[in-house]
């Protein structure tokens, strides 16, 4: 019924005069139902199923569907408030088009790469894809299969995945699309602290003096944690807000100096503050002589494309020795910075020198408790090892780190990017609790705790998310899985890097969706999935914290989690199918047994009973398998990592807390990592201990500014940067398919500078093409709004499944951290 | 009329041209809504460009829409171009707060925007809730790509009260 405002009036005016004069009038309004069985909802929490915030939600059920999502006031990390996104979660799974069905492309009857996609059922399904797995494997090895997963899967389907791939099938093949946003924060991580993740917390928010953001649009990206960030600079005023970016965005309406810099000059930007932290006298001496090293690191690297590409051809050292480093002292290291003058680095960034001086000198002001956060802006850099290893030399230089408001933090994108992708180690190089595969006393630890012979974890990396793509281009890699994400829409030069592999005729392209994507649009095999609280899970979120949730309703018949597909589709496998004879007879009890057996069912994931689920729960997989499969496996998991620095509570008291940051010793969460007092792995007395090193010590790197992979010229004039927006999640498949969140933000516009359009004859509205040299996109201009790129620059967001910016976009990666570089590519814009 | 044809005709030759629709076998022919693919491009092939379509305009009727559940922070029913939010002005503030609404009829931040992380009032509207945008969003004047299933628990306890007193 829809009844204007006047009507509404009218009709109101009517019944309170009948009211005063005494006549009932039929009532056409509805009545307040008032009787507590019917208005009672079930309210159960969860954790967002969106960013790498972590916020943690109530979701309201009844009658079996989610009736009403809103943010969680016991929650530490959002109290009470959701973002716009947050609020709609209860529409996401109800898109109209969920897949419920198995569907494999057809021709008469039979499976044909060219031919149309077809209902089947599971059991089809599975029968297919071990058909094809096996003759993958039959003919090329493990090698030729591949798995692309993802920082949305939750902790136990990550887990689950790299089992199979890792130990099951043997081969390192399985990367995460974390690879896309969070690897460069890895390997910083690593390089300079020898251990992952933040050592702050968002506690920090509520500590700190001065927030510099780099490379961060926290305003729409992660917008609860920017309400702690705008809370406290409003409620105290000495505050003070730093925004760099390479183009004005919504973060800069509570900057108190915003910086637009030209792309890749944040390198050299960082490389100043640290001269001028040295050349005022303001070094902390006593922490940098107590607990840090200096190091000075390979330079001129490559970006990470294809051996034949001419910038490959040029870079001196793009071999194995790209990550290595020397030792150098402190007198070296200022040497190294002290080229990076203001006026040199005001000059190439074309940041003003008062507004350089000013962010310096807030790090410098030892009385200043600084917090830097950093996202994509970082991350997605070819150089995105080094930003992140020159943040952390300005923290360390002034000894601002692992204490209330002194905290370097990266912070993820996605909800489990840290608690699925880096702790469970599901890329190709890792294995869980920061291992990797290289390292023979890690696959053995890991080798142990499965029960597996040694020698089944093959030492090799695996192709990362980059190569997984190349490799199918060249028909290396025949077999592939993805799961829970939407490469074809988010992986960076689709036109030649990622299309052509999918439909390579040499390929099986299998993709988990519970919606038809893109990805979905390109493979052989669509999975229909359940997801978010249509299964038990655990996300990990940006500041450590685990959380976990139960099932809460039932998934449309058919569909099925990632992690019952992929525990469901081992049992197709005997082990003697997959492993060689060599590798049986170091353990001749697992011939005749099915994958599912002995990496499940018959190893600890499969101990615990189905009298441990809670009798009034849902839990779809474990009633299926007839054992608790999550907490089987994330227990078995949790061994990994328990004792190591990575401790994790037991599994059921996470369904009691709103998530615990770890690691959990003695029942209790840690705050600040690295600081006596705060984290328990620090040796007594050491005030401040960086144990991921083994001499305690965190790394500072001399490091140059280089130049980006691809940088406009007179033909392609433009920058382009994509990124997300506040109203969509990554590609949009689910918020997309939200009315309100749909309406909000239909299209992703091409973001110009009014100047830039006027040049080209343009206007705001027009029709135009973004063309690079490796492909081209249709939108339209929009040249106002909460973008405001500088000239020379444009920006368009990769949520808009009809408008494919990443057909544009350049492959270029970090050759340390293989993520590709989304912010910088050459551009030019045409009308249609 | 003629528009409507153009359309018919441009969508049989996808159909045509297109290697991946969904294919219509006689017996799935009922989850053929459910199950076409690509339905956020239209089934348009990826190696093929839609023609992105007008920008929208924001829908500025100044008429309330209904809230899917109480919690849902309310869409804006107006434009809010060219209002400033920053640190120092909050435009929208102008009209929704507790002292201006008298004036502008607009309606009044809820209760809950009062109150800070600990659940404690403040005597004005907590700075984190000071970006209006981050919850409540405009809405284009744009037609959903997919119909949404989500169904109000209205409706359920509706349904509910109606079986009960059929029985």
């Amino acid at each position: 019924m829809t009844i204007n405002r006047r009507e509404f009036i009218k009709a109101n005016a009517i019944a309170a005069a009948a009211a005063v004069a005494g006549v009932s009038v039929p009532a056409v309004a509805s009545n307040l139902i008032t009787s507590s069985d019917i208005t009672k909802l079930k309210w159960d929490k969860a954790a967002c199923r969106f960013c790498g915030t972590g916020c943690s939600v109530n979701v309201g059920v009844m009658d079996g569907k989610v009736v009403a999502t809103h943010g969680d006031i016991k929650s530490p990390v959002n109290k009470g408030l959701s973002c716009v996104k947050g609020y709609f979660l209860s529409k996401i799974m109800y898109g109209k088009d969920r897949l419920t069905t198995p569907l494999l492309r057809m021709t008469n009857g039979k499976y044909d790469k060219e031919g149309e996609f077809t209902p089947i059922s599971w059991d089809q399904a599975f029968n297919v894809m071990a058909e094809k797995a096996n003759d993958a494997l039959k003919k090329d090895g493990p090698e030729a299969l591949g798995m692309f997963g993802s920082g949305q899967w939750t902790v136990q389907e990550g887990y689950a995945a790299v089992k199979l791939m890792k130990a099951g099938f043997r081969t390192n093949n399985i990367d995460p699309n974390a690879r896309h946003c969070m690897a460069s924060a890895v390997g910083g991580f690593m390089r300079t602290f020898g251990i992952d993740e933040p050592m702050g917390c968002y506690d920090d928010l509520e500590a700190a003096d001065a927030f510099v953001l780099w490379g961060s649009n926290m305003a729409e990206m992660h917008p609860i944690l920017w309400t702690r960030l705008t809370d406290r600079r409003l409620s105290a005023p000495h505050v003070k807000v730093a925004v760099l970016s390479t183009f004005e965005h919504r973060s800069f309406d509570l900057a108190d100096n915003g910086m637009i810099f030209t792309p890749q000059t944040d390198l050299a930007i960082l490389n100043y503050i640290a001269n001028y932290i040295i050349q005022t006298g303001r070094v902390n001496k006593d922490f940098v002589s107590k607990h840090t090293n200096f190091r000075l690191g390979e330079t001129d690297i490559g970006y990470g494309l294809r051996p034949e590409h001419p910038l490959e051809q040029k870079a001196k050292n793009n071999g194995k020795t790209k990550g290595s480093s020397t030792p150098i002292d402190f007198d070296e290291y200022a040497k190294f910075v002290s080229t990076y003058t203001v006026e040199s680095v005001s000059k190439l960034s074309g940041v003003p020198e008062h507004k350089l001086k000013e962010l310096a000198e807030m790090y410098a002001d030892p009385k200043i408790k600084v917090t830097s956060f950093w996202t994509m802006g970082f991350n997605q850099h070819t150089r995105g090892v080094w930003a992140n290893n020159l943040v952390y030399n300005i923290h360390l230089l002034t000894g601002k780190i692992s204490t209330p408001g002194n905290s370097p933090f990266s912070l993820t994108g996605q909800p489990s990017a840290c608690g699925t992708a880096r702790e469970v180690g599901t890329f190709s190089h890792r294995l869980p609790a920061d291992m990797v595969v290289k390292n023979p006393k890690h696959r053995a630890i890991a080798e142990k705790i499965w029960d597996l012979p040694e020698g089944t974890i093959p030492a090799k990396p695996g192709y990362h998310a980059v190569l997984q793509n190349r490799m199918l281009k060249d028909g290396k890699l025949n077999f592939y899985w993805v799961q829970c994400n939407n490469n074809m829409q988010a992986a960076a030069n689709i036109n030649e890097e990622a299309y052509p592999g999918y439909r390579n005729p040499k390929n099986f392209i299998v993709v988990s969706d519970p919606y038809p994507t893109v990805t979905a649009q390109a493979a052989d095999l669509i999975l229909p999935t359940a997801m978010w609280v249509e299964k038990e899970g655990m996300y990990g979120n940006a500041e450590r914290r685990t959380q976990s949730w139960y099932q809460m309703v039932e998934a449309p018949e058919g569909a099925k989690s990632d992690m019952w597909q992929v525990v469901e589709f081992s049992k197709r496998f005997k082990v003697e199918d997959v492993w060689p004879e060599e590798l049986i007879a170091k353990k001749p009890e697992v011939r005749g047994k099915t994958l599912f057996d002995v990496l499940y069912k018959d190893a600890s994931v499969g101990k615990f009973p189905l009298s441990e689920i809670p009798e009034d729960r849902l839990n779809d997989e474990s009633r299926d398998f007839g054992f608790y499969i999550q907490k089987g496996l994330f227990e078995e998991y949790a061994s990994f990592g328990r004792g190591h620095a990575h401790d994790l509570a037991p599994y059921d008291r996470y369904h009691q807390e709103r998530g615990l940051r770890w690691p959990v010793v003695d029942g209790k969460e840690t705050k600040w990592r690295f600081k006596e007092g705060s984290d328990p792995y620090v040796k007594p007395g050491s005030d401040w201990d960086f144990y991921g090193h083994k001499d305690g010590r965190a790394r500072i790197f001399a490091l140059p500014y280089e130049p980006a992979a691809e940088s406009p010229d007179e033909e392609y004039d433009l920058w382009l940067s994509t990124g997300r927006v506040l109203e969509h999640w990554h590609s949009g498949s689910m918020t997309q398919r939200v009315p309100e969140l749909y309406k909000a933000m239909p299209d992703a516009l091409v973001y110009m500078h009014p100047d830039d359009a006027k040049k080209r004859n343009m206007r705001r509205g027009d029709l135009v093409k973004l063309i690079s040299r490796r492909g081209e996109v249709q939108t339209r201009v929009e040249t106002r709004g909460r973008n405001k790129p500088p000239i020379g620059l444009v920006y368009m967001p990769w949520f808009d499944a009809s408008r494919l910016v990443n057909k544009v976009t350049l492959d270029a990666t970090d050759p340390l951290s293989k993520e590709t570089d989304y912010k910088k590519c050459a551009i030019k814009i045409v009308k249609v | 009329m003629k528009n409507l044809n153009l359309a018919a005709i441009a969508s049989l030759l996808v159909l045509a041209v297109s290697p991946i629709m969904y294919s219509l076998n006689a017996n799935a022919a009922d989850k053929e809504t459910v199950n076409s693919v690509a339905t956020l491009r239209d089934a348009t092939p990826i190696d093929v460009q839609k023609e992105p379509n007008i920008i929208p305009k924001v829908i500025n009727k100044d008429i309330k829409q209904g809230r899917n559940y109480p919690m849902q922070p309310p869409v804006i029913p107006h434009t809010t171009r060219s209002y400033e939010v920053n640190k120092n002005n909050n435009k929208c503030m102008s009209c929704h707060s507790r002292h201006r609404t008298e004036k502008s009829q607009a309606p009044m931040v809820s209760v809950t925007h009062y109150m800070d992380r600990d659940g404690n009032f403040l005597a004005e509207v907590s700075p984190r809730r000071y970006f209006c945008n981050q919850c409540h969003v405009t809405q284009l004047d744009a037609e959903p790509l997919v119909e949404n299933t989500f169904v109000d628990m209205h409706t359920l306890m509706k349904q509910k009260t109606t079986s009960a007193k059929e029985h």
